[in-house]
């Protein structure tokens, strides 16, 4: 039986995580995932649930921490954002390439500098290629329920799982939610129990050995393995949960799709606003449609790349820069995946709400309208653009 | 499909069969471990005067100076890195470097 509530995204998950009841949490304070510790560790302090919270001094040691406590055999989790995420880099590939099922609460937040500490997706971007399965949500119900499935995914695939959200937009913006009983939670992430753990005393094990050049390769090659193998998985927990919330994910959601002309590939809340111009130009006749890519990594690259074929002019949006003079992330994967199909849609690029900057329903109006003369002319213009930036040269 | 016994395991095994992030699930395995074949130089004994004092043994960083009943024995030349330092704290001058072959 569901329970209704109103709650902000840090509270969702710290209430999800009381429900869950992991073994271990390490974590280190960092705006704006501080909440979910602060939160969680409350539950502790009232006796609520049973968790060893380690108080670390750093998010590198934070990582270390879930890494030995997952090796032992524990369920363990962390919450982090921006620069502390960027200080965990070296332990999310060595979690990771251990094949350890932890799971980490990323509120995403622009990095340094200058400092800033709103929204962006540069952070959890810059980690794209750990080798951590990536789950971003749009609203505060999407984050609650990403972080159960996450459990379910990185259990059964033994990979490590961030699940993001956007900070203080729905980190800490209230809105109603509807939460699974304890007992349904309970039930769906079950006990964890891994075959081989350090824990283990009748049979030792060895965890990150020493890898030499005749053994690494194949060692990693595994390890890209279980990020393909994880796509079924992934679909697998969503199917389930959806049996027990009503609620259907996939790797992607298509929105208004079926008879568009032009759409928008986006991840995270801003989708949201989006789906508001995407109304708005409905309203008005527009053919204009939407993706919102639910799941980067493993990057669902050859279903994806058939949703955007529906269209003739695609903008992939990205709210991180990478600096690599030919588009963000989410450009270069996207792009990457149409180049196989004969009759690929025009693909250009939005930089956006870097630092918290805010897009609205006109910029996506806008973006829109870019996308019909492309849709027009034939004529893709330039692919690498911004929005939202002011410019001299458009003044 | 994946082997779990280290001695299965070997730099002919495919990406199938080795271990999930080359965990090991037996003990002492390092012992399968050809290390030797690093060596550049090679200790050898000289047995006449060798008096048994047995300082080497503690001091080989790779535990690869077997004793048997308070003597040593033959160097265990799988695992011997050839690092020089039996040579260099032998008291009597028993231990000698040569270029290995």
């Amino acid at each position: 039986m569901a329970k209704k509530d109103k709650m902000s995204g840090n509270e969702a998950v710290a209430n999800a995580m009381r429900q869950i009841e992991p073994d271990v949490m390490a974590a280190f304070p960092i705006t704006p995932s501080t909440e979910i510790p602060q939160y969680f560790s409350k539950f502790i302090a009232d006796g609520i649930v049973g968790t060893e919270f380690v108080a670390v001094e750093s998010e590198h040691s934070a990582m270390s921490a879930c890494m030995g406590a997952s090796a032992a055999g524990a369920r363990a989790v962390t919450a982090t954002s921006s620069a502390g995420l960027a200080y965990m880099f070296e332990m999310l590939y060595v979690v990771a390439s251990s094949s350890l099922p932890v799971v980490m609460a990323v509120v995403n937040r622009a990095l340094s500098a200058p400092i800033n500490i709103n929204n962006d997706h540069s952070d959890s971007m810059g980690a794209r290629d750990t080798g951590w399965i990536q789950i971003y949500a749009e609203t505060n119900q999407e984050v609650y329920d990403n972080y159960i499935q996450a459990f379910y995914i990185a259990e059964a695939c033994r990979l490590p799982v961030m699940v993001c959200q956007d900070g203080f937009i729905t980190s800490h913006g209230v809105s109603n939610i509807e939460l699974l009983e304890d007992s349904e939670v309970k039930d769906f992430v079950g006990e964890y129990m891994p075959d081989e753990y350090l824990l283990k005393s009748e049979n030792p094990l060895a965890v990150g050995p020493f890898g030499v050049s005749s053994y690494y390769m194949e060692i990693k090659r595994k390890q890209a393995q279980a990020m393909k193998d994880s796509m079924p998985v992934i679909e697998e927990a969503a199917e389930k949960y959806a049996a027990l919330s009503g609620r259907k994910y996939s790797f992607f959601e298509e929105y208004k799709m079926d008879d568009a002309e032009v759409a928008l590939l986006i991840i995270g809340s801003s989708a949201g606003t989006a789906k508001a111009s995407v109304d708005l130009l409905r309203s008005e006749g527009k053919k204009v449609g939407l993706i919102k890519l639910r799941v980067f990594r493993p990057f669902p690259r050859e279903s994806l790349a058939k949703a955007m074929c529906k269209v003739k002019a695609v903008a992939i949006m990205d709210k991180a820069e990478s600096f690599s003079n030919s588009g963000g992330p989410m450009f270069s994967e996207a792009r990457n995946s149409l180049y196989d199909l004969p009759n690929k849609p025009y693909a250009i690029n939005y930089i956006y709400g870097l630092g918290g900057r805010d897009i609205t329903v006109e910029h996506f109006c806008e973006i829109y309208k870019d996308l019909f003369v492309i849709y027009d002319s034939n004529d893709p213009g330039d692919v690498y653009r911004y929005m939202g930036v002011r410019d001299s040269r458009f003044k | 499909m994946s082997l779990k016994k280290a001695s299965l395991i070997n730099a002919n095994s495919t990406w199938q069969e080795v271990t999930l992030a080359g965990e090991i699930y037996e003990p002492s395995t390092s012992l399968l471990f050809n290390t030797g074949e690093w060596r550049v130089n090679k200790p050898i004994t000289d047995w006449n005067k060798c008096t048994q004092c047995l300082l080497c043994v503690p001091y080989c960083p790779d535990s690869s100076i077997p004793v048997k009943d308070g003597k040593r024995l033959e160097f265990d030349y799988f695992h011997c890195k050839g690092c020089g330092i039996c040579a260099a704290v032998c008291p009597v001058n028993a231990i000698t470097m040569i270029k290995e072959d």
